[in-house]
């Protein structure tokens, strides 16, 4: 590791560290970029690159080729990914058993692997990587160099200009212009709410205190969405730096960085980033030579949804249970122990270095009038590329989705996309035009939240989505005022009701009662948006609610209760695959004979479907009234939450 | 059990004594021992000045806490919304059938816990499980048969 363990005091030595690094490597050198983010890793992204560097020790490459391990490079769904820079050669889907030929081919004849390469529907091609059209209609300003730095390389970070935008501020502004700076940019709060960054840190500031806090909320915990840990583990610098210049900006000696346990990496390469930013004394005191103190401690969440709401947050760091209080006073005001404190998010700290070193004008020019800059996504569910996507505020759905995207798998039908987390909503397809921003998104009747894009196809049933999102917020309801945590189980059971098709006249009317009392008395956020997922699936798919209540029937085939499988005698050609993947043995037929089910057995695993063979397509879903004509028993599902 | 509370003692001391680092003491805790117990949160109590109720609280609020033994193999299904559309549900019922156990609870031999997890950041994968800390995207039935009767 060639970690720097010298001593920085001015910007002047910064500088002069930074020309050192940079004159040290030959701009033309290739590197190896493997991604090790989550995506990657899970395919064993970390053999690829060990197999990489013992071939590249192999043929005698291994002091001019570097193998950078690097953070998520964000097309997830083809991983793991290898670049092979400066040429920006992309390797999809590689094995580690792929090393050899991708040194010998690549590194050593200067070719490229066919094999490896990006492929689209119509069969061609791509070599490089921002040809790709995933990448291609993207505009990566936070995102786009993690796939040159080794998150455990500070060199990597310097490098690319790292605590530039610290030592101006430090040297060159006062916290007040900082402050005016970001306001200017017109930065709005990436965690969810969309609150104008440089306003918060405003309110905090003029504040009369001992001591001021500054907080980076990474607590991700909205299900689908990892674009902070991306940013966090992928390039854990970028938010210190941020954290450092808000910290400076209010008056603060001492920042905490919140971050969820699941991330252990995340943690792992905070930790490190902030030892190597000790020992450099850019973190500390006189940091730069400028009389500005300051530390960081890292606070390690231990699972609860709710702790990712500020006041919550706050108690949590003090040791105390996560949970909201009422917010008579914002916690800008009086926060962490009582005193001012600025809460951001992971992406939002993240553009703070670059607007300060690249100025409010040049980010202000990107976006629209009301959201500036760009935002990362996480593009998943029923989509055909999935990953995290970073594009201009203002974008499109429709790029997103299909530019971006590619559109759905399998070449199934759009049918809408869920934003905003447990507390956003479902837009349809008749209005994928919309400019993808924090207004436009809360006039649809959803909400921009943290960034999660969950796209869903014609096979995925609105009303079990809502259902699942409110089970999924009774368990995280911290219980503390009634409207959320009672008002959230009876939805459960109305919903629970509706999906086993047990579903009565009225119900509608009382979710959506039941979802007014909400919006109007629960205590925080949370409760106040927990009927959201219902409200507006409600709204754009109220056909869906009335199919299964009034015809017990489940339109994308998904509510259990209201299924049943069936082989088409007819298109059956009797390959026992099914027969044999049955984990019940409920499918019995002779060889090349039409197989049968038998009902009683089935519990709808959904195997038999998944291995029919898409050339004949014999296995089917059937309505709960065409399994009960064929002699189905009726299946009720345990009702209650 | 001495041992276990001179553990107890390290942690607590590495966190400075600090009662504001209860919730990271806790972790810690969780983490050397897969479960905490009655004698080890009273230990923590004690050494912090803390009353046991309010360590209650904390335990039983967070989820990661667990007040039972956990079994010697861990399965986590991912149950977050991209996994859920793409049938994190039916993946979970045959998980739970192939070990015996319903989610959240771990076997009376203690061999198999079964998790929900609210999103492994790993949605392209979905649906998605760790099985003994191997990531598997989308199993088989068959497949996930296989990696139970592999575990010791």
């Amino acid at each position: 590791m060639s970690e720097v363990a010298i001593r920085i005091n001015t910007p002047e030595e910064l500088e002069s560290l930074r020309d050192k690094v940079i004159s040290a490597r030959d701009p033309d050198a290739t590197v190896v970029s493997v991604c090790t983010g989550p995506g990657c890793l899970a395919y064993k992204s970390h053999l690829v690159a060990e197999n990489i560097e013992a071939e590249l020790e192999k043929h005698g490459l291994a002091d001019k080729v570097r193998v950078s391990r690097t953070g998520c490079h964000g097309f997830c769904e083809r991983g793991p990914s290898v670049v092979i820079l400066p040429r920006q050669t992309c390797y999809l889907r590689v094995k580690p058993e792929d090393a050899e030929e991708i040194v010998k081919t690549t590194l050593v004849e200067g070719g490229v692997v066919e094999r490896l390469l990006y492929e689209g529907s119509d069969g061609v091609k791509i070599e490089l990587e921002q040809e790709i059209p995933f990448y291609k209609h993207q505009d990566k300003v936070v995102f786009g160099v993690n796939k040159y730095i080794d998150p455990m390389q500070m060199d990597d970070y310097l490098a690319g200009g790292g605590y530039r935008a610290l030592a101006k501020a430090l040297t060159k502004m006062t916290p007040k212009e900082v402050t005016e700076e970001v306001t200017k940019s017109g930065l709005r709060g990436r965690g969810g709410a969309g609150f104008p960054t440089g306003r918060k840190w405003d309110a905090t500031s003029r504040v009369e205190a001992d001591q001021r806090y500054v907080i980076v909320n990474a607590d991700e915990g909205d299900p689908g969405a990892y674009m902070d840990r991306g940013i966090l583990e992928g390039n854990p610098h970028s938010v210190i730096e941020g954290l450092m210049i808000a910290g400076y900006a209010v008056g603060s000696t001492e920042g905490y960085i919140y971050v969820r346990q699941e991330y252990p990496l995340a943690i792992d390469h905070v930790l490190y980033a902030i030892d190597v930013l000790r020992g450099m004394g850019l973190l500390g005191e006189n940091i730069l030579g400028s009389g500005f103190d300051f530390d960081i401690k890292v606070h390690k969440g231990a699972g609860a949804f709710v702790s990712g709401e500020s006041s919550a947050l706050m108690s949590a760091i003090e040791g105390r249970v996560g949970e909201p209080r009422p917010k008579y006073i914002r916690t800008s005001v009086s926060g962490l122990r009582g005193k001012p404190s600025s809460l951001n998010n992971v992406e939002t700290m993240a553009n703070v270095p670059l607007i300060i070193d690249r100025g409010a004008d040049w980010y202000a020019a990107m976006g629209t009038e009301g959201s500036k800059g760009t935002k990362i996504f996480s593009l998943v569910g029923k989509v055909l590329n999935t990953g995290l996507v970073e594009v201009p505020m203002g974008t499109t759905l429709k790029q997103i989705v299909f530019d971006i995207g590619g559109g759905m798998r399998g070449g199934k039908k759009f049918k809408g996309v869920q934003t905003g987390g447990p507390s956003g909503g479902v837009i349809p397809e008749a209005q994928l035009d919309l400019p993808v921003d924090f207004d436009q998104l809360a006039s649809a009747g959803s909400m921009m939240g943290s960034g999660g894009m969950i796209i869903m196809d014609e096979d995925t049933c609105m009303v079990d989505v809502a259902r699942y999102f409110l089970d999924f917020l009774a368990d995280e309801s911290c219980g503390k005022c009634v409207p959320c945590r009672e008002g959230i189980r009876q939805l459960v059971v109305v919903l629970k009701r509706i999906t086993a098709g047990e579903g009565r006249e009225g119900d509608i009317a009382l979710v959506e009662d039941i979802a007014e009392m909400m919006k109007d008395s629960a205590l925080c956020g949370l409760g106040q948006s927990a009927p959201n997922p219902v409200l507006s699936t409600l709204k754009y798919f109220r056909d869906e609610y009335i199919a299964h209540i009034e015809e017990e029937r489940c339109p994308a085939g998904v509510c259990k209760p209201l299924i049943a499988y069936w082989i088409d005698p007819d298109k059956c050609i009797g390959c026992q695959k099914c027969a044999k993947e049955c984990p019940v043995d409920a499918i019995s037929g002779e060889k090349k004979e039409p197989h049968t089910i038998d009902m009683e057995k089935c519990t709808k695993c959904d195997t038999c479907f998944r291995v029919c063979p898409t050339k004949v397509q014999a296995v089917t879903k059937i309505t709960r009234a065409e399994a009960e004509k064929l002699g189905a028993p009726r299946q009720v599902e345990e009702a209650g939450a | 059990m001495l041992e276990t509370m001179g553990k107890v003692e390290e942690i607590i001391a590495l966190n400075d004594n600090d009662k504001e680092r209860l919730i990271q003491i806790l972790l810690e805790l969780q983490k050397e021992f897969r479960w905490l117990s009655r004698e080890v949160l009273e230990r923590v109590g004690k050494k912090l000045d803390v009353p046991i109720n309010h360590i209650y609280s904390l335990v039983t609020f967070y989820s990661h806490f667990s007040l039972v033994p956990k079994g010697r193999h861990v399965m986590s299904v991912c149950v977050g919304t991209a996994c859920h559309v793409r049938g994190a549900e039916r993946l979970l019922d045959s998980v739970a059938s192939a070990v015996k156990c319903k989610p959240g609870c771990t076997t009376s031999d203690e061999k198999f816990s079964l998790d929900t997890v609210n999103c492994l950041g790993a949605c392209a994968l979905g649906p998605v499980m760790v099985a003994d800390g191997e990531y598997m995207s989308n199993p088989t039935p068959d497949e996930i048969s296989r990696k139970v009767e592999s575990c010791e």
